[in-house]
Formats: structure tokens, C-alpha cells, sequence
């Protein structure tokens, strides 16, 4: 491994070095408000080497370098990714600072855990060999199990179990599935599985072209549906979410699914690419679309706890994401309008999803209660807090002008394009459910009326996070042409 | 003759067992233990298949970047090094939660734990 090589793995080592400075840092320092502080401004670091990056492939001519025994591809993909993961990172770091109180004394671990997550998470959009992706997925999952049970009560810790025993059980299907694909194909890079599968004849008569690789394929689904939160791997998700701490649970909600979507993404264009296989698993995938939407809105209805709602909510998202990911499957060579539908879709996702939750933590730092009906009266207590989370319920239906309005847009667009008309339609009809529980959250805040008129205290930090992130949902449904590019350039790599 | 399938078929059964004993006992301990055998079932897969079928892949040739094809032969091995340590790691947390939880409860009955249900 050579020193240019070591740049190329630059912003995670950067972002993992990190997270043992904080904890050093923490035996040094006694006032622990600096860890946030350091932590933030320690991210610039790896934000800095990942420009570095993507300057670098700007003057590549294929777009994309391999690098690290050819187990890393550093292209745009990769690149988007590492900068929607440092800023929900981030954000999330600066919205902890008001639930410093019930972290107790062991806040450098915290915070590096959250950066040791954050590192699994970006080597996990940019590995290119099943072995560095499992190790990368691990890396990212077990420091968010520590992080669910964080607050060692008992139902943090019950989360917490919860979360591991499930996620270890779909690590190990997502590792037998692998081990399959390895025996078909010959290796675990996923270039060469691409090549072995779309050479291969498959004329067996079999599924996928042969039932060991069918197994494997739908093994693997099992285990990236667990970490997108898809039905029916959906079982964890709402015991975790209202569990776990709350800020732990946006970073849950955002960065895990945008990795788990971007390895998902990768794996199945550049291994599973061929295309008679890809009619196959796009069917597979526009079927659990339709079932992870209509289950996730429909129980979300009946939840009074907010966070359970929105983790129901999440699974309805992954859904939607989906529509994106079967689309891909019927595109021709040169279409990336699925992949990149969904990577624009994930960053409207992630500001959306964090603006609800950091209103969550001031609100519920105040009252105490998660149940939906006691946020009544906010939009008096709390005007800008308030205002925040409508807009942040706004953009989850999918209305303009907010960013979730032209996510669904260009995902559903993607999937009529591609002969899924019916696909798109599940979708729409789906968002008009969903508006039923999103507005009863707007209700409360500005039609129910409370018994106290005190006000809801919020700290700086918090407040400069929950304006990016709402900002930011506006300004992606008015403007949203820059990331579209963006995320268009990405997808690109994906299907050349 | 112990051959291929005997080792695929072993693995599947492990798995298979690690699977039902995961999802099934009340005793977290247990259901730790579970977890444990299913990656070992994949440890065993992936080492046959790197001795018994990856010297036949190999000889198409598809090794990455043109390196000499004898480092991949042990591709199945490298990754059963890795799913180990994973495996212990993922069992090291798991233990640590499990204390966690019992000091809060006094139990390690998985049927127990319904504080979020509705």
C-alpha cells in the first residue's frame, strides 16, 4: 500500500482517527461542551479530503479509481455519500448537545461511537469486495447497537438487545448469501461476480440462472433489507427507534439508511447488473416497494408515540426509495435516472428526517412525553420549533415546495418511465395516506389546545443544526437543480 | 468419501439450527449462542467452496488486476479469518448488553423484554 493509496482512504481514516481523539480528549478535558465543539470542527478534516477526492477523480477519465487491493472504488457514488453521511453526522453531533444531561459522564464514547459508525458507513458506499463490505457494514452497525443502549435504563438496553440480535441474525443470512455468490462466481470482487454472472450462460432453467445463486440473491436481499428498513425486515425498527436515544435514532434513521441504500445500490448494478438478471430482482424489489409503503403508512396511523410513528413512517420512506431501486433494474445501459432518483431522494430525506427529530429532543427535553397529542399547543410555545417540524411533516407527504416533493417526483417519474406505471401509482396513493398521520402531528402542534403556556428552551447549537436542516428542506424543493446534477453524476459510474 | 455437498450440507444444517435456536429460546445467553453457530455454518461454506470449487473458477481466469491467481485460491480462508473476528466482536457487545440488562431488570428472559409493545 502505497502513499497515494492512503489517500484514497483518507476521509475514513480521518473520521476514525477522530473518534479516538474525542476519546482521549475526554480523559483531558472537564468541561465536556469542547467534545461536541471538537468533534465538529475535527469533521472539516475528512470534508476537506474528500473535496481532495473528488477533485482527483474530476481529472480521472473513467470517473473512478480502485485503490486499497482493489477493495475501494473512490468515484462520485462514493464521494456523494461521504458528504451526506459527514453532514448528518454532523448535524446529529450538534443536536446532541441538548441531550447532553442524560448521557451522563460518558460522552467522549458517545460521540466516538457515533464517528466510528460514521467511518463503517462511508467505506461501506465506497467497498468493492464482499469481504471489506461486510467487515464496513459491521463497522458501522455495532457502534449504533452500543449507541441504542446507551442510556442503560431498561429500555435502552432492551432496544439495544433487540437491535443486535436482529442485525447479527441478518448479518449472518447477508454472509451466507454472499458465501453463495462467492461459489457461483469464483470471487468476491464485485466487478468479476459482474463479469462471471453476465458471461455465464443461463439457460438452466432456473431462477437467477441457477438456484445457488438465487439463494444468494435472496439472501443478501434479507440482509440490506434489514439495514434499509424494508418489510418484511422491518420487525426492529420500531422497538429500536423509540428506544434508543433520540438523537442516536436520527442518526439511525438517515445515515443507516443512506449507506445501507448506497451498498444495496452498488452491489446490485455492479455485480448483479446483467440484464436478464436484473428483471429478475427488479420485480423482487418493486414487490417489497409496494409491501414496505403500504405497511409501514398503514400502521404508522395507529401509533400515539412520535418516534414509533416516524419509524413506521421510515419503512413507508424505504418503500418509496425503493420504487427508485426497481426502476434501475429495467433501465438500458446508459439510464440512470433510478439510482440517481434515489440518491436525491435520500438527502431530502436525511434534512427532512433530522429537522423532525431535532425538534423531537427540544420538545420532549421540555415535556418529557413523546406521545403525539402532547405536543398541542407548540406553534404558541414554541413558534420556530414548531414550524420546523410542519415544514419537516410537509416535505414527508411530498407537497411543495419542499424537498420531498421533488424527490417523489423524480422517483415516481423514474418508475413510469420504465413500464412500472403501477409502481408509481402504489406510491401516490400511499403519500395520500400518509398525509392522515403526518397532519395530525400539524393538528396538535397548532389546532389542540394545551394547558401551559411556558416556553421551550433550546440551545444554540441545536438551533443553528435545526435551521440547516429546514433551510435546507425548503431550499431543496425550490432549488434543487445543483444536487440533482450531482446526484446525477453519481449514478452515472453506476450504469457506464 | 467426504466430498463437497457433505460440507454444504453440514453448513446448511448449522445454519438452519443456529437460525431456529436465535429466533426461538427465551434465554438471551442462548440466542447469543445461536447467532454464533449461524456464522460458523458460513465459516464452513466458504472454506469448502475455496477448496473445493474455486481452483475450477480460477482457471477461466478472472482474478482481479491481473495478479498471479494463487493469492485468490485462499479468498474462502480470508474470509472465514474475518467473519471470526466480526462473530467475536458482535458476541462481545452482545454479552455487554446483556449485562447492561440485567442489572435493570434482574432477567435475561427475551419473552420479557415488552416495555414497547402496543
Amino acid at each position: 500500500m502505497s502513499p497515494s493509496e492512503l489517500f484514497l482512504l483518507s476521509p475514513e481514516i480521518s473520521v476514525a482517527l477522530l473518534g479516538g481523539v474525542i476519546l482521549l480528549l475526554d480523559l483531558a478535558v472537564k468541561r465536556k461542551g469542547y467534545l461536541a465543539a471538537a468533534a465538529l470542527v475535527g469533521l472539516l478534516v475528512p470534508a476537506g479530503f474528500s473535496v481532495g477526492l473528488l477533485i482527483r477523480v474530476g481529472s480521472e477519465s473513467t470517473g473512478q479509481l480502485t485503490g486499497v487491493f482493489d477493495t475501494l472504488f473512490i468515484d462520485r457514488f462514493a464521494i456523494y455519500f461521504k458528504f451526506l453521511i459527514l453532514a448528518a453526522t454532523a448535524l446529529v453531533i450538534a443536536a446532541s448537545v441538548d441531550y447532553r444531561a442524560r448521557l451522563g459522564r460518558f460522552q467522549g464514547e458517545y460521540y466516538g461511537l457515533i464517528l466510528f459508525s460514521a467511518s463503517g458507513m462511508m467505506l461501506l458506499a465506497a467497498g468493492a469486495e464482499l469481504i471489506t463490505l461486510f467487515v464496513a457494514l459491521e463497522l458501522a452497525t455495532l457502534p449504533l447497537v452500543a449507541l441504542a443502549a446507551f442510556l442503560r435504563d431498561a429500555r435502552s438496553t432492551e432496544s439495544g438487545l433487540k437491535f443486535l440480535v436482529l442485525s447479527a441474525v441478518s448479518s449472518a443470512l447477508l454472509l451466507y448469501g454472499m458465501a453463495f455468490t462467492f461459489g457461483v462466481a469464483g470471487s468476491t470482487w464485485l466487478r468479476d461476480i459482474g463479469q462471471v454472472l453476465s458471461g455465464a450462460s443461463q439457460e438452466t432453467g432456473a431462477p437467477f440462472g441457477s438456484y445457488a445463486l438465487m439463494l444468494g440473491i435472496a439472501l443478501m436481499v434479507a440482509g440490506f433489507g434489514f439495514k434499509i428498513a424494508s418489510v418484511p425486515f422491518q420487525m426492529w425498527v420500531p422497538d429500536v427507534y423509540e428506544g434508543s436515544p433520540t438523537p442516536v435514532t436520527a442518526y439511525l434513521s438517515v445515515a443507516s439508511k443512506a449507506a445501507g441504500f448506497a451498498v444495496l445500490l452498488r452491489v446490485f448494478y455492479v455485480a448483479l447488473g446483467s440484464a436478464d438478471l436484473r428483471v429478475e430482482w427488479g420485480t423482487l424489489f418493486a414487490v417489497l416497494s409496494v409491501l414496505s409503503m403500504s405497511v409501514g403508512n398503514l400502521v404508522a396511523i395507529a401509533q400515539s408515540n412520535i418516534k414509533r410513528m416516524l419509524a413506521y413512517s421510515t419503512v413507508a420512506h424505504a418503500g418509496y426509495l425503493l420504487v427508485g431501486v426497481a426502476a434501475v433494474a429495467r433501465a438500458g445501459p446508459s439510464d440512470s435516472l433510478g439510482p440517481s432518483g434515489v440518491l436525491f431522494y435520500l438527502a431530502t430525506y436525511t434534512l427532512t428526517n433530522l429537522t423532525a427529530f431535532f425538534v423531537i429532543i427540544a420538545i420532549v427535553n421540555k415535556t418529557g412525553s413523546e406521545v403525539i397529542e402532547d405536543f398541542a399547543g407548540m406553534g404558541r410555545r414554541a413558534p420556530w420549533l414548531a414550524l420546523a417540524l410542519a415544514i419537516s411533516m410537509v416535505s414527508l407527504i411530498g407537497v411543495p415546495p419542499t424537498g420531498g416533493f421533488i424527490g417523489k417526483v423524480y422517483i415516481f417519474s423514474a418508475a413510469v418511465r420504465h413500464d412500472l406505471a403501477w409502481l408509481a401509482l402504489a406510491g401516490v396513493i400511499n403519500s395520500v395516506v400518509s398525509v392522515y398521520y403526518y397532519m395530525r402531528v400539524v393538528r396538535a402542534l397548532y389546532v389542540l389546545p394545551s394547558a401551559s403556556q411556558e416556553r421551550v428552551p433550546s440551545s444554540l447549537p441545536l438551533r443553528w443544526a435545526l435551521g440547516i436542516t429546514a433551510i435546507g428542506t425548503v431550499f431543496l424543493g425550490l432549488l434543487p437543480t445543483h444536487l440533482l446534477r450531482f446526484a446525477q453524476e453519481a449514478a452515472r459510474i453506476l450504469t457506464s | 468419501m467426504v466430498g463437497f455437498q457433505h460440507y454444504l450440507a453440514l453448513s446448511g444444517i448449522l445454519f438452519g439450527l443456529g437460525f431456529y435456536t436465535a429466533l426461538s429460546k427465551r434465554n438471551a445467553i442462548v440466542v447469543l449462542m445461536g447467532i454464533e453457530v449461524m456464522f460458523n455454518a458460513v465459516n464452513v461454506a466458504v472454506v469448502a467452496i475455496a477448496k473445493y470449487l474455486l481452483p475450477f473458477s480460477l482457471a477461466g481466469s478472472v482474478a482481479s488486476g491481473g495478479e498471479p491467481a494463487y493469492q485468490f485460491l485462499l479468498t474462502g480462508q480470508v474470509f472465514a479469518i474475518f467473519v471470526i473476528a466480526v462473530a467475536a466482536a458482535e458476541v462481545a457487545l452482545g454479552l455487554g448488553i446483556v449485562l447492561a440488562i440485567y442489572r435493570a431488570r434482574e432477567t435475561v428472559d427475551v419473552s420479557q423484554f415488552t416495555l414497547m409493545k402496543e
